[in-house]
């Protein structure tokens, strides 16, 4: 009989994180090989973890299951969707975010281990009434076609214009030992790690550009 | 991915305890190599200590002159500190080679060092690798192999290691400092911290059960004009197809390290003493009994014209 209790109580916590996590395609997907699969046995039960952080200036306090990227926590548990899923392995750059002042791929981050964090998201950097700078003159240059990088795109670019700001050097900087220039050349080295499949590179470019008030 | 526990470990032998002391467990600082390797479930660990709190994340003087940095000194931090821009210009010229700006400013220095490859053999579970699963077959060999290695390969893995700091690091002969799950610590020199593959191409490191990175030590500057050269199939965000890393003195004198053309950077002493001579005398000792497949022959000519490059740019005012 404890076998049973103690089999209904998995199969019931484990229901509870699928309902509350309407959507953890990652986690939910995995636990049928994990089940499976000849290595099943030391996979431990899905576990969950405390985190409190702060997201576009609001605290929250989450509960999650450990596996859960910072990306689905925005957009699962907070419904914050502007952030995009892409390619979930760091490689297209359109789950960009800005956390604690630094442009980081919120895909490659698990939300346990952000406690504390100061997160940005594209929510959090405009709103339609308000908008950001650099979402204005994205939209003056058309910055896009889809969509579907652009809040990506905008984060990355806010930040590229803080680190230039800030010394930091790029792979294009000819002079490593100097401040880098707001250059073209500087924009699109810093630019890319955010992938753009409908080609709109030389409008980003132009809007930021714009923001930057340099001459393209 | 598969279910893990997770801890935040307050120091660093309380990290390594805790990860030789439950069996799977991985210790997780930036995480992007992690991660992505556990969604594919290539990498399963059952436990994660996550070391980000440990406060080894600065960058200090050493007595001898060099500087010793924290293991989770942020890629992009360690590329922009004036220090190591001014003095040590071949690392950060390879950190701002690598990767994109959102993944620098989240990987770590040892998380760097302990990249996995990229071979395509090895991220694709439907393919044999003995990297990722020992003993059941290498794909790559007969198979597609333009990015692999060319140098100190086996029988059982034609890997390439991935990193460019690292080759910057094995140039500048750091030392990576470690600590144990019995509190003891040690220093590893860097030439002694990679293997190559033989027949265990799943142990990459010199590493045991448990050791946490601490910090790497720069020695002290070489001085001369610092070059990190890196071909690769994009202008930018790709990984190498071959890298230079050299550092060039006045009297045409210097070091030279490779990346993209073994299972880990490659650099060999005793051809840097043909430097004066010129690149196809280096590159004729540095890759000495290279192995080619018709794939990736073109990365013999292709090291020693990178490295003709760098020593002509030094030879510039």
């Amino acid at each position: 009989m404890d076998d049973i209790n103690q089999t209904r109580r998995d199969i019931l916590i484990t229901g509870a994180i699928g309902a509350t996590a309407a959507a953890l395609p990652v986690a939910a997907g995995a636990q049928t090989p994990g089940a499976t699969s000849p290595g099943a046995g030391s996979t431990p039960a899905p576990a969950t973890g405390k985190v409190a952080l702060r997201v576009n200036g609001q605290r929250s306090e989450l509960d999650l299951d450990t596996r859960t990227t910072l990306l689905d926590m925005l957009r699962e548990h907070m419904h914050l969707t502007g952030t995009k899923k892409g390619c979930d392995q760091g490689q297209c750059g359109a789950c960009t975010v800005i956390v604690d002042g630094r442009r980081i791929n919120s895909c490659l981050s698990l939300a346990v281990m952000h406690e504390g964090s100061e997160i940005t998201t594209i929510e959090g950097l405009g709103t339609p009434e308000k908008m950001h700078p650099m979402q204005t003159a994205f939209v003056k240059h058309d910055g896009y076609q889809c969509g579907y990088c652009t809040p990506g795109q905008i984060c990355s670019a806010v930040a590229v214009l803080d680190e230039i700001r800030a010394g930091t050097p790029s792979h294009v900087t000819p002079d490593i030992t100097q401040k880098p220039l707001l250059s073209v050349d500087e924009l699109r080295e810093r630019m890319s790690g955010n992938i753009c499949r409908c080609g709109a590179y030389s409008n980003i470019i132009d809007a930021i550009n714009e923001v930057a008030g340099v001459k393209a | 991915m598969r279910a893990f526990t997770y801890q935040r470990a307050r120091t660093p032998a309380e990290a390594a305890a805790a990860a030789a002391r439950t069996p799977g467990a991985r210790f997780i600082a930036g995480g992007t190599n992690l991660l992505d390797l556990m969604k594919l479930e290539i990498e399963t660990p059952t436990h994660l200590v996550d070391v980000n709190g440990l406060g080894l994340d600065k960058i200090e003087p050493t007595q001898d002159g060099g500087l010793r940095v924290g293991a989770l000194v942020r890629n992009a931090d360690l590329a922009a500190d004036m220090r190591v821009r001014r003095d040590y210009g071949v690392l950060s010229r390879a950190l701002v080679a690598g990767a994109s700006a959102q993944l620098r400013n989240k990987a770590t220095t040892a998380g760097n060092l302990l990249q996995r490859t990229r071979c395509p053999y090895f991220y694709d579970p439907y393919q044999a690798c003995n990297k990722r699963v020992p003993g059941s077959g290498c794909s790559a060999i007969g198979g597609y192999t333009r990015q692999h290695a060319i140098v100190g390969q086996s029988a059982a893995c034609m890997a390439t290691h991935p990193s460019d700091m690292a080759v910057a690091m094995q140039l500048l002969d750091v030392q990576v400092e470690t600590v144990r799950p019995d509190g003891s610590s040690r220093v590893i020199p860097i030439a002694d911290f990679y293997r190559l593959p033989g027949t265990t191409p799943h142990i990459e490191n010199n590493l045991t059960a448990g050791e946490l990175i601490t910090a790497v030590t720069l020695p002290k500057p070489l001085g001369g004009k610092h070059f990190y050269h890196k071909v690769r199939d994009r202008a930018s965000y790709a990984f190498a197809l071959i890298s230079v890393a050299a550092v060039v003195q006045p009297d045409g004198s210097g070091r030279v390290a490779l990346g993209g053309v073994a299972h880990k950077p490659w650099r060999v002493p005793q051809a840097e003493g043909a430097m004066p001579r010129g690149a196809q005398a280096v590159t004729a000792q540095l890759l000495a009994g290279a192995s080619t497949t018709e794939e990736n022959a073109f990365k013999v000519p292709l090291v020693e014209r990178t490295l003709a490059s760098v020593m002509a740019d030094a030879r510039k005012a």
